[in-house]
């Protein structure tokens, strides 16, 4: 039997090169980009992608060759990715992120930012008026560790709003410190749990509303109110704002899962969580730059006028940025 | 003479029996592994077979993935305290402060730049031939990125966190042990759903698949016919003893064994075949002759749509 006369074997024969002619586009492309194939690579690749994949469904009813048969799959597969994938570079991706889909995700998702605003606010403004009463309340909504407590006097409290001597290295340690804090980890996990039907994010919202309500009241009772809102304020608008959209992107997706509508669980998940996955982004990058105002700022301006000229600038600048409104008729 | 025909017979019907169970585990073991198999059909009509990657896997890829952003934070505080101290710094303060900034930005960013790159894979990931694909079998979108890596908050870093957490009383402690409880219905997640889907997955729509790359290797029947090959002719009988099966595991044999076990697989060849070995044959020729010439065999009635999956599949 002459092994010549295969079938698979001259089907093989006839089409390697342009196999491997694939590879090495694909190869080359993956490793470097896109930018650095050739023309020439450019105008082949469709041709030998379609021809892969044309030789794939042959192969696997004329030959019996394991090596060929796996050797085209993952050829046909990676080709597959490469041709159907994405082609936007990751600065183009970057830009259009801040200037069209964050604000535009942000803005869609007005309800759950309401909803979210107002467990958080709700619950502060609770744990305030009760601890106003009676400052007993205080110790049901925070744990005993921190100094600044209704039995501190007022020398002391006023003493942890501002700083004297700063050098780099508490700075650093501030803001490294704020970057770990209770709030990041809060917003974050705000998130990651919304798809329990968003019942632990609002668990967590509210608490967390509690202990700020609770710590002003503090301050509050002891005449040190606008002190305080200054020193809380020059970072808290936007750390508060990060919580928020925090909360609501859990809620969109504690909503996707149980108000799907007409698509299945499945499907709505999904969907919603490609756009909340576009707030929830945002809000890390907010409670970066929170953490940068609260290392740095914090530290160096001591003036209560600039502490609140920039809490209420980063306020404005905020809202215009999510919610003014802007054209949309730009193609993806 | 009777009693030792009947031992013998005993001994082949045993073997035989033997051989069965081994198919059956074989077959049933392919059905677990077509399991995995996700036919994904491209805008050109044609299916590409996509394979889930196993949870073990994926757990691999993590922990390599894990290790790797260990050592970058460990190597580069150190880094950072040496240059510092040399300068005459506080070194170690500065270095526990930079560490923790670039502990939260790999935290955040590890997984997420590298899976938005070209090769839709971490390091870890890349070294077990895995990637992460749409499931729809659409494009990959950042957005399902950023959002199946935000759920790893969930999955990995509050479990952590629970586990070094200290408790100093017997309610906190059972709070804790709730808690871990809880958390494990996230990290064991993937065990419990046949895609094998992480939460992070479920909500961005994504599905990690093995796709490795495969290297093309030379045809065996291209190898230019040995001087004896030519003596190797084979009739029909001879080849229909054997199927798809055991032609694969020759072809396994032929590509990655030992000359001794190649031989020993040339002579179980010839006597089920029947033939003798002659002294002066070689091994390799007749298996390359014997493959060639069942792979033929086998093609040809496969293109009448005749599989013949094994040797047990007489028809």
């Amino acid at each position: 039997m002459n092994d010549r006369v295969m079938k698979s074997y001259r089907f093989r024969e006839e089409r390697e090169a342009d196999w491997q002619a694939l590879d090495r586009i694909v190869t080359r492309a993956e490793k470097r980009g896109v930018k650095r194939l050739s023309d020439e690579d450019m105008l082949a690749l469709p041709r030998l992608y379609r021809q892969a994949v044309s030789s794939l469904s042959m192969a696997r009813s004329i030959s019996l060759d394991q090596n060929l048969l796996a050797y085209l799959e993952t050829l046909c597969a990676r080709a597959y990715f490469f041709v159907y994938g994405t082609r936007a570079s990751m600065g183009a991706r970057i830009a259009q992120y801040f200037r069209r889909d964050w604000p535009v995700a942000v803005s869609g998702a007005i309800l759950p930012t309401l909803l979210a605003a107002l467990c958080l606010f709700g619950g502060g403004l609770l744990a305030f008026v009760l601890t106003m009463q009676d400052p007993e309340w205080f110790w049901t909504f925070n744990s005993g560790w921190d100094s600044r407590n209704p039995d501190a006097g007022y020398d002391y409290l006023r003493s942890t709003l501002y700083t004297e001597e700063t050098n780099i290295a508490d700075m650093l340690g501030a803001f490294a410190a704020q970057l770990f804090s209770h709030n990041s980890t809060i917003a974050v996990t705000a998130f990651a749990l919304g798809f329990c039907l968003g019942i632990p994010t609002t668990i967590l919202l509210i608490y967390n509303g509690l202990s700020i309500g609770s710590f002003m009241a503090v301050f509050f009772s002891k005449g040190l109110g606008a002190e305080l809102t200054g020193w809380l304020f020059i970072h808290g608008v936007t750390e508060l704002f990060a919580i928020v959209l925090a909360g609501a992107a859990g809620f969109m997706i504690g909503g996707a899962v149980a108000f799907p509508g007409k698509k299945t669980r499945i499907q709505s998940l999904r969907d919603t969580g490609n756009q909340a996955a576009l707030v929830i982004m945002g809000a890390v990058i907010m409670l970066f730059l929170a953490a940068l105002l609260e290392g740095f700022g914090r530290q160096l301006i001591n003036s209560d006028m600039t502490r609140y000229t920039i809490a209420i600038g980063t306020l404005i600048f905020w809202l215009a940025y999510f919610y003014w409104p802007r054209r949309t008729d730009e193609a993806v | 003479m009777a009693r030792r025909k009947g031992k013998k017979d005993s001994q082949a019907i045993e073997a035989r029996r033997e051989a069965l169970r081994r198919r059956d585990m074989r077959v049933k073991e392919q059905e677990r592994q077509a399991r995995r198999i996700r036919p994904l059909v491209t805008p050109e009509g044609a299916a590409l077979n996509l394979r889930v990657a196993t949870a073990s896997e994926r757990a691999g890829a993590f922990l390599l993935d894990f290790s790797i952003l260990v050592i970058t934070v460990i190597a580069f505080s150190w880094l950072v305290a040496i240059v510092f101290s040399e300068m005459g710094f506080r070194g170690w303060q500065i270095a526990g402060s930079i560490a923790a900034v670039v502990v939260f930005l790999l935290r955040v960013f590890y997984f997420t730049f590298f899976e938005i790159g070209r090769k839709a894979a971490t390091p870890g990931k890349r070294a077990l031939g895995l990637r992460v694909a749409a499931r729809n079998g659409g494009r990959l979108t950042a957005n399902a990125v950023l959002a199946r890596n935000f759920m790893r908050e969930l999955e990995v870093f509050l479990p952590l966190t629970l586990l070094v957490m200290g408790s100093e009383d017997a309610v906190g402690a059972w709070t804790r042990l709730l808690a871990l409880v809880w958390a494990a219905t996230f990290v064991l997640f993937p065990l419990f759903n046949s895609e094998k889907l992480r939460v992070g997955d479920l909500i961005a729509g994504t599905i990690v698949i093995h796709a490795p790359r495969v290297k093309l290797k030379k045809d065996i029947t291209s190898a230019e016919p040995l001087a004896t090959a030519g003596n190797h002719t084979f009739t029909h009988e001879e080849l229909d003893a054997y199927g798809i099966h055991e032609l694969h595991v020759l072809e396994d044999v032929l590509r990655q064994s030992t000359p001794e076990i190649k031989a020993k697989v040339a002579d179980r060849i010839r006597n089920k075949i029947g033939r003798e070995a002659s002294p002066t044959s070689d091994d390799l020729a007749f298996l390359e002759a014997y493959y060639a010439a069942l792979r033929a065999r086998l093609e040809q009635r496969m293109l009448f749509g005749d599989r013949k999956a094994d040797k047990f599949d007489t028809r």
